[in-house]
């Protein structure tokens, strides 16, 4: 045990945690935390964000593409609510981010004081949990609890407020040795009655998918997956969020599923007789929304580590909790290693609709197709690149066109569809992967919205790709304007629009521009493979659209698979 | 469907918050709540009183059980329980009216707490329907004053496996 202040303890118990990088914003009431911080400077490194919305979402790209707890330093009041749309991204999609916000002082909590707002009040519903530390002697308890509430069970995002008295203040400093928290006790091990139940209505089915979700990714499921999929012959869709669980060029992969998946994976899990939902919540946009008709001849088997999900918005048939990997384990072990099951009809159905409607795009002339920019990335890199998307059109191609080989390799905002994530989440990614290529593919309006952390890029001599997608439009509202607003295009245009060259070239990052189709390979090839922060803006067709599309509130055979198909 | 629902949690400031919010935010309504310190004054007993869809409180109570500060959870409805509640009415009396409520006071086992010179304070515990006829019967005389605790509850120790069985 030795003697040290608060603000000393919070470096101490983040060593202990292994931490490495945090991203922040300094300020008053935390000015004690930067003040000591200097003398850990070599072991946990300060990426000094631009606004606390990025340094939240910095942590949580970090979080993504590593799997560990990504961490957040900032001040009280308005630093605290900046980080607030980064925080509900990141429980949406249930991210392990721990928050570290500054308060006023004990005495002062309550009193309207400068820069105080109620940090815990207003995070209750969007973190895993939330504490406020009123002894200098609890800190490092209550931030261990953090990390643990963080990355066990369903991962998410917790915060840690800490009163300035709490940071100044001296006691004894003691790690502790264990976390063990009488209300939270996650399962891991799936109930061997359901596994045995489950894997019977496997054996017996004629039809069955797997629906397979996030949940693999954080759970780190993918080689029990695929070994459990080949001894089964069964045919995987993947949820926008599922991307990279399974590899896109396994030929049982049959493409993303959803309001934008594919049109054989749509009609599969539509048709068929056992859906195998894993790590997966059955989102309004992964299902069309339209419950009643999801899927009606369908039995289901659900795996999820988080009890809420099963039966919230589908009944299930065989709901079973705990851990994927775990649970697929378990499965494996009672199922023969030789077992072969001849599911040729239903595989040769799969191959007739993906001749049907294969996911495809046309050229336009003159005109750079989004979806042909994608296709395009994806031969360059072999789809081996980690891609940062943000949210919008641009998001839906990447899922369409980028084929996902590895797991953490696909990092977006699915849950709350976040714009303005993408940039800073790249650059979370390229701290937890620096040794791999990590681009950053957004759109001309959600890259607006955080292209001040273009700075923090630059000062960190990253090396990170940018691709900005220029439609002159908010691409998505357009296209949701077109279908169902009697192409009444209000507030969709962006009648000023930056030069994405010169901005770049502002911050010190280089910047290039392709506005044909036969000069884009080249582009891309140059800013891919150039040192630096380099923005690559991509003038495209703004008319194209993304198809197929489930029109909100549609069954999953509901698409709509081309212009001519609208009434 | 109403269900009176028992949740153990740790006794720490925002905790009632967080289960409140659940509701808050599905635009239920709660509509009796009770607190107190158990035994072990680290944590709490809320007993909770709600209606509506069996699926969605089925989705509340999972949400309960997934909170870091809540440490059990019980659906009451699956058991046969008891369940009482305190009631503080202060009731007008009259030279005419005075014998006719001490008499029913006395009919319900309910004390006098106040004696004034135009009212009468009684205390009564019950379930919930003993304590709705009790009030009923008192209307006519002109109530001033209510003051409900809401319910608290128990399982019983000995099953009988009627769903939603009580009292």
């Amino acid at each position: 045990m030795a003697r040290m202040i608060g603000a000393q303890m919070f470096f101490e118990t983040l060593l202990d945690e292994g931490v490495d990088v945090i991203f922040g914003l300094p300020g008053g009431y935390v000015l004690k935390v930067y003040d000591v911080m200097p003398k850990y400077t070599n072991v946990i490194k300060h990426i000094l964000a631009r606004h606390e919305q990025g340094a939240t979402h910095m942590a949580d790209g970090y979080a993504r593409a590593s799997g560990r707890a990504g961490v957040v330093l900032v001040t009280s009041g308005p630093a605290a609510t900046n980080t607030v749309t980064g925080i509900t991204t990141a429980h949406m999609d249930s991210s392990p981010v721990v928050v570290f916000t500054g308060q006023v002082p004990t005495p002062y909590l309550g009193s309207d004081a400068f820069q105080e707002a109620d940090h815990i009040g207003i995070t209750r519903p969007c973190t895993k949990h939330n504490s406020l530390v009123r002894k200098t002697r609890d800190l490092p308890q209550a931030i261990k609890e953090a990390f643990h509430i963080a990355v066990t069970g369903r991962p998410g995002p917790v915060l840690v407020d800490m009163p300035k008295d709490v940071l100044i203040g001296e006691d004894e400093f003691e790690i502790p040795k264990e976390i063990n928290l009488r209300g939270y006790k996650p399962t891991t091990k799936g109930h061997i009655g359901q596994i045995k139940r489950a894997v019977e209505m496997i054996l017996s089915s004629k039809r069955p998918v797997v629906f397979g979700g996030g949940g693999l990714i954080w759970s780190e499921a993918t080689p029990e997956l695929i070994e459990f999929v080949h001894r089964l012959n069964i045919p995987v869709a993947l949820t926008l969020m599922g991307l990279g669980a399974y590899p896109a060029k396994d030929p049982y992969f049959m493409s993303m599923l959803g309001m934008h998946g594919s049109y054989k994976a749509n009609m599969a899990v539509h048709e068929s007789d056992l859906i195998i939902a894993i790590g997966a919540r059955f989102d309004d946009r992964a299902t069309g929304g339209n419950f009643p008709k999801f899927a009606p001849n369908a039995k289901i088997v659900h795996i999820d580590i988080d009890p809420s999900t099963i039966d919230k918005n589908i009944r299930v048939h065989c709901p079973i909790v705990g851990d994927a990997k775990q649970i697929l384990k378990q499965m494996l072990e009672l199922i023969p290693s030789d077992l072969k099951i001849d599911r040729r009809e239903w595989f040769g159905k799969i191959e007739e609709w993906g001749r049907e409607h294969p996911l495809t795009y046309r050229q336009n002339g003159d005109k750079i197709m989004t979806s042909f920019l994608i296709d395009t990335l994806c031969k360059i890199t072999n789809g081996d690149a980690v891609v940062v998307t943000d949210v919008g059109q641009h998001q839906m191609w990447v899922a369409q066109f980028y084929r996902f080989n590895r797991p953490r390799t696909h990092i977006t905002s699915g849950g709350l569809g976040t714009m303005g994530f993408g940039f800073p989440a790249a650059m979370g990614a390229k701290f937890a992967r620096p040794n791999e290529m990590v681009i950053c593919v957004s759109g001309d309006g959600s890259f607006q919205m955080n292209m001040q952390e273009l700075a923090t890029a630059v000062e960190n001599n990253m090396d990170l790709k940018i691709i900005v997608i220029n439609n002159e439009h908010h691409g998505m509202v357009r296209q949701w304007q077109t279908m169902f607003f009697n192409s009444n295009y209000s507030a969709s245009h962006f009648d000023v629009m930056p030069d994405f060259v010169k901005l770049a070239e502002a911050f010190g990052a280089k910047g290039l521009r392709a506005k044909r189709p036969d000069e884009l390979e080249a582009t891309l090839r140059e800013g891919l493979f150039t040192e630096g922060v380099v923005l690559i803006e991509v003038i495209v067709d703004y008319e194209e659209m993304v198809y197929p599309m489930i029109a909100p509130g549609g069954a999953m055979n509901e698409m709509i698979l081309e212009p001519a198909d609208m009434t | 469907m109403r269900h009176t629902i028992s949740i153990l949690v740790d006794n720490e400031p925002g905790v009632l918050a967080r289960i409140a919010g659940l509701f808050s935010a599905r635009g239920f309504n709660i509509e009796s709540l009770c607190v107190a310190e158990t035994l072990d004054h680290t944590s709490s007993r809320i007993t909770l009183v709600t209606s509506g869809d069996d699926w969605i409180i089925e989705q509340i109570i999972k949400r309960f059980n997934n909170m870091i500060n809540v440490i059990k959870v019980q659906d009451l409805i699956e058991v046969t329980h008891v369940e009482r509640e305190l009631v503080l009415v202060r009731v007008e009396s009259t030279q005419e009216t005075r014998a006719e409520i001490l008499n029913m006071a006395e009919i319900f086992r309910a004390k006098v707490i106040d004696v004034g010179p135009k009212s009468y304070a009684l205390e009564l515990t019950g379930d919930k329907d003993k304590v709705n006829a009790f009030i009923e019967l008192l209307k006519p005389m002109g109530i001033k004053e209510i003051a409900r605790t809401g319910v608290v509850a128990m399982a019983r120790e000995v099953q009988n496996h009627r769903r939603g069985g009580e009292r």
